[in-house]
């Protein structure tokens, strides 16, 4: 047994070098060179007071009220049976992949004149892009609560409310610092929705880097910016990983199958009006795309779904082509985040090499168009002349994924009761016996919701992935930008039309990742 | 390890490509706006004998300061896309090899901006006013015919511009103050129009698309937006049913004229396939395309202009204009003062 166990920690130190690699060679080796270019350079450096402390407490707050609000929610998807729940499940994603111009604008002309721009409609924001992390990664972990636990508390005496503060929140804490960590690094770095509902004399330290690179070309203070942000994001994960470490004692999870109860009585009438809430909350903004990309100039009508198929001046190819790149490109960074973060999921949940589960969060935090710029100057040599490669794509788009996928595995391999591992060593299973008859299974569940999320943020192209050049490959987010950038009905409809395509498909990748993880329990 | 090995494999094969394709292809580097149809990307083809990739990668600026990043190494043959606004951090950068095509006789000399032909031109397109006809007729009032007419109580809460710090048409019409009224008078200028409510947006898309009246579909409620000379004829051409009549029209007296200018890259890999694609890029065929692929006015003399556009675009006469040097000299200065004065 201990020859055992030092040949699976060897084969663990092992696959730790892959994620390491990939995040050395891809994130820290582009990133760094461009930060040693711009300190190096020269410029001004002017950093605006209020910068930091409003990309600070605005993610804060954005934090604070999308779990708030996406709690509910979770609690409803997680505890109930009801018509259409694996719709509501698959739907609560789709908010998460839309191109932020798409939903800032969207938001435009919801907000009534003069309430447009400010701090409430960033949150607003913020919650409708990010509450599916809340639902999908609280929900999932809510649902497999055993439910003796309820039942002994109650047997002792307890309310509800004292059920909730003193069973239900404490075996949830692991899932709830993973999505807050999660919610939180989105707020912090977001950039389309400040710029757009912010107006223009508010800005993030993620907008200030992207005016100081991208307009004024001032390497120097784009660097600096990026050095705090980056201080911060460390700073931020590790806590968040301290949190983590902390309650990752909650071991009390039933992995064979949901929990699920049809509501009764009273509870019937609160989780219509969650689910009701949730309709008009995240459904208005997207019914508001759908009716645009059906109102064709003579009527409603399919005319810019047919115009897909059709050239057109604003793209280099045929529109419906970035549908099967989005698709293609989805499908490689998909893999590829699964096999960097699985692994790092894997070595974590053991305690071991916990520095790289940091060092993965960390992407998260880094200006897209910093790591962009980085691509080009890292990769401009032989033997890695990258720069204009596509494989950059899925590779940028994996950088975002890798922290979900080794989030969402990680709380799932925690809350493996170690006793089952150590009840199956004693009756003689090897380690590699262990991992594959008792975590496996466990995990296969999350491992389709990371799956699910990976796709999805490869959908959404998330981060560096805009400042990659592609030639004949543009993406459906990068289709829609173009069809945005010029005038006329036909433009900003076959915009519309694309933002619900990528919709459906969003529906669709995580309908199916639900099936792949849930599928067990059919056999 | 075996898909560290994978990796390594695609990574290799990822670059060990490009070596032998270099005298066969061009690679044109440029932005997100650029458009070429396949009909006539084909054409080029056929007579270079050159496959051509093109690499686009953000916009006007994005790009540029992408492409000066790798400046003397630089990811392909030509650069087009760089204006007059930015031309000056190209030449700088020292972005650009000297290359001068044949057909610069068939341009007006006011395209020329480079004595030394690093760049050359290829299209021009003016950032202009915009007004909503149908709004200004239902409210009984008479559209704007000069920048001064919008300091007046009349226009009110009626203009909608782009941030010059984020955006090129927001630098452009900044400059177009700047070249009306003079190192002097023009914050005064931004000041009238702050104290007259004009509404600041981070970019085109936002300004023109939904805060602009005008714009197809758009819920907008501000009659005049800084855009481009060709957007009425764009609105027509896809309108995607027959307009008589362009729903918006120009304000003739204040545009600025962009100038967009294409470059061989010093270094490129293939500096004789980059310049016969500057060549092309001049030619009666592509020159005669850039107004419905880009919507904007070739520079080569006698290119005829399709229809869409001599009925519903403005061809201006006389554009507000500042030498390149003076605008590389001052544009961040500018900035920052057009900053105080209109946000803070």
């Amino acid at each position: 047994m201990d020859r055992n166990g030092a040949s699976v920690r060897l084969a663990l130190g092992a696959a730790v070098a892959l994620p390491g690699a990939f995040l050395g060679l891809f994130f820290a080796y582009p990133l760094g060179s461009i930060l040693a270019r711009g300190l190096t350079g020269d410029g001004s450096v002017e950093l605006r007071p209020g910068v930091l402390w409003f990309s600070v407490w605005q993610a804060g707050a954005s934090t604070a009220l999308t779990l708030a609000l996406g709690l509910p929610l979770a609690w409803v998807v997680a505890r109930f049976d009801f018509p259409g729940r694996a719709l509501v499940r698959a739907l609560v994603v789709v908010p998460f992949v839309l191109p932020t111009v798409v939903v800032a604008t969207a938001f435009l002309t919801l907000l009534p004149e003069g309430q447009q721009r400010g701090i409430l409609p960033i949150l607003a924001a913020h919650v409708f892009f990010n509450v599916a992390i809340v639902v999908r990664i609280v929900g999932g972990y809510w649902a497999r609560i055993h439910p003796r636990l309820w039942e002994a508390a109650a047997t002792l005496g307890a309310g509800p409310a004292s059920r909730l503060r003193t069973v239900t929140l404490p075996v949830l804490a692991p899932a709830l610092a993973a999505a807050a960590a999660l919610v939180f690094l989105f707020s912090f770095t977001s950039f389309g929705v400040v710029l757009i509902l912010g107006g223009p004399t508010r800005s993030t330290l993620e907008t200030e880097i992207y005016y100081q690179a991208a307009r004024m070309f001032d390497l120097r203070a784009a660097a600096v910016l990026s050095l705090v942000q980056l201080g911060c994001v460390g700073a931020i994960v590790g806590v968040a990983g301290r949190l983590d470490r902390c309650v990752a004692g909650a071991r009390m999870v039933a992995p064979e199958s949901d929990v699920l109860v049809r509501a009764q009585g009273r509870q019937r009438v609160v989780v219509a009006g969650i689910l009701g809430a949730a309709a008009v909350g995240l459904g208005a903004p997207l019914a508001a795309l759908v009716e645009r990309s059906l109102s064709a100039p003579g009527g409603y009508g399919l005319t810019f779904y047919r115009a897909l198929g059709e050239e057109t001046p604003a793209l280099l190819v045929v529109p419906w082509r970035a549908a099967l790149n989005s698709l293609a490109f989805a499908a490689v960074a998909t893999g590829m985040a699964l096999v960097v973060g699985g692994i790092v999921a894997a070595a974590v949940a053991r305690s071991r090499a916990t520095w790289l589960d940091q060092f993965a969060m960390l992407p998260l935090g880094a200006s897209a168009v910093m790591l962009g710029y980085g691509f080009v100057i890292a990769f401009d040599d032989p033997p890695l002349d990258l720069r204009s490669s596509p494989l950059l794509v899925p590779v940028a788009q994996a950088l975002v994924a890798v922290p979900f996928v080794v989030r969402i595995l990680t709380s799932a391999l925690r809350s493996i009761d170690e006793r089952l591992r150590d009840a199956a060593a004693v009756l003689g299973a090897s380690r590699a016996r262990v991992i594959r008859e008792i975590d496996l299974p466990l995990v296969l569940r999350s491992f389709g919701l990371a799956a699910g999320f990976a796709f999805a943020i490869s959908l959404g192209d998330f981060g560096a992935t805009v400042f990659v050049a592609r030639s004949d490959w543009p993406t459906v987010p990068v289709a829609i930008f173009r069809f945005l950038g010029r005038p006329g009905a036909e433009n900003a409809g076959e915009a519309a039309a694309l933002s619900v395509v990528l919709m459906t498909m969003t529906m669709a990748a995580m309908l199916a990742a639900d099936r792949l993880g849930g599928g067990r329990r059919g056999l | 390890m075996k898909r560290l090995l994978a990796l390594a494999v695609v990574v290799a094969a990822g670059c060990g490509g490009s070596g032998d394709k270099k005298a066969t292809e061009v690679v044109l580097v440029t932005h997100d706006s650029f458009a070429i149809s396949k009909r006539v990307e084909r054409a080029f083809e056929r007579e270079s004998g050159l496959r051509l990739r093109i690499l686009q990668s953000g916009d006007a600026g994005e790009a540029l300061n992408r492409a000066l990043l790798t400046a003397g190494n630089p990811e392909g043959d030509v650069f087009f896309g760089v204006d007059n606004n930015l031309l000056s951090r190209a030449l700088d950068g020292k972005l650009f090899a000297p290359y001068k095509p044949k057909a610069l006789d068939r341009l007006d000399d006011q395209f020329l901006l480079d004595d030394r032909h690093r760049v050359t031109p290829v299209d021009h397109g003016e950032v202009c006013l915009n007004f909503d006809r149908g709004w200004f007729a239902s409210h009984r009032i008479a559209p704007p015919r000069t920048l001064l007419d919008l300091t007046r109580p009349r226009f009110r809460k009626l203009l909608v511009v782009e941030n010059p710090a984020t955006s090129t048409p927001g630098v452009a019409f900044m400059l177009a103050t700047v070249a009306q009224f003079g190192e002097q008078g023009w914050r005064r200028y931004w000041e009238r129009l702050r104290k007259n409510d004009v509404l600041v947006t981070d970019g085109w898309e936002e300004a023109y698309t939904v805060r602009f009246s005008g714009a197809a579909g758009s819920k907008g409620r501000r009659p005049v937006v800084v855009s481009y000379a060709s957007s009425p004829a764009a609105e027509v051409f896809f309108a995607g049913r027959k307009l008589a009549e362009a729903p918006t029209g120009v304000v003739d007296s204040s545009c600025f004229r962009q100038v967009e200018l294409a470059g061989v890259l010093r270094g490129a890999p293939n500096e004789e396939g980059a310049r016969k694609l500057v060549d092309f890029m001049l030619s009666p065929r592509f020159q005669a395309e850039v107004p419905l692929s880009m919507f904007v006015f070739p520079v080569r003399r006698g290119v005829p202009l399709p229809e869409v556009f001599r009925k519903h675009a403005i061809v201006v006469q006389k554009p507000l204009e500042l030498p390149p040097n003076a605008i590389g000299a001052n544009r961040d200065r500018w900035i920052r003062e057009w900053t105080a004065t209109v946000l803070r």
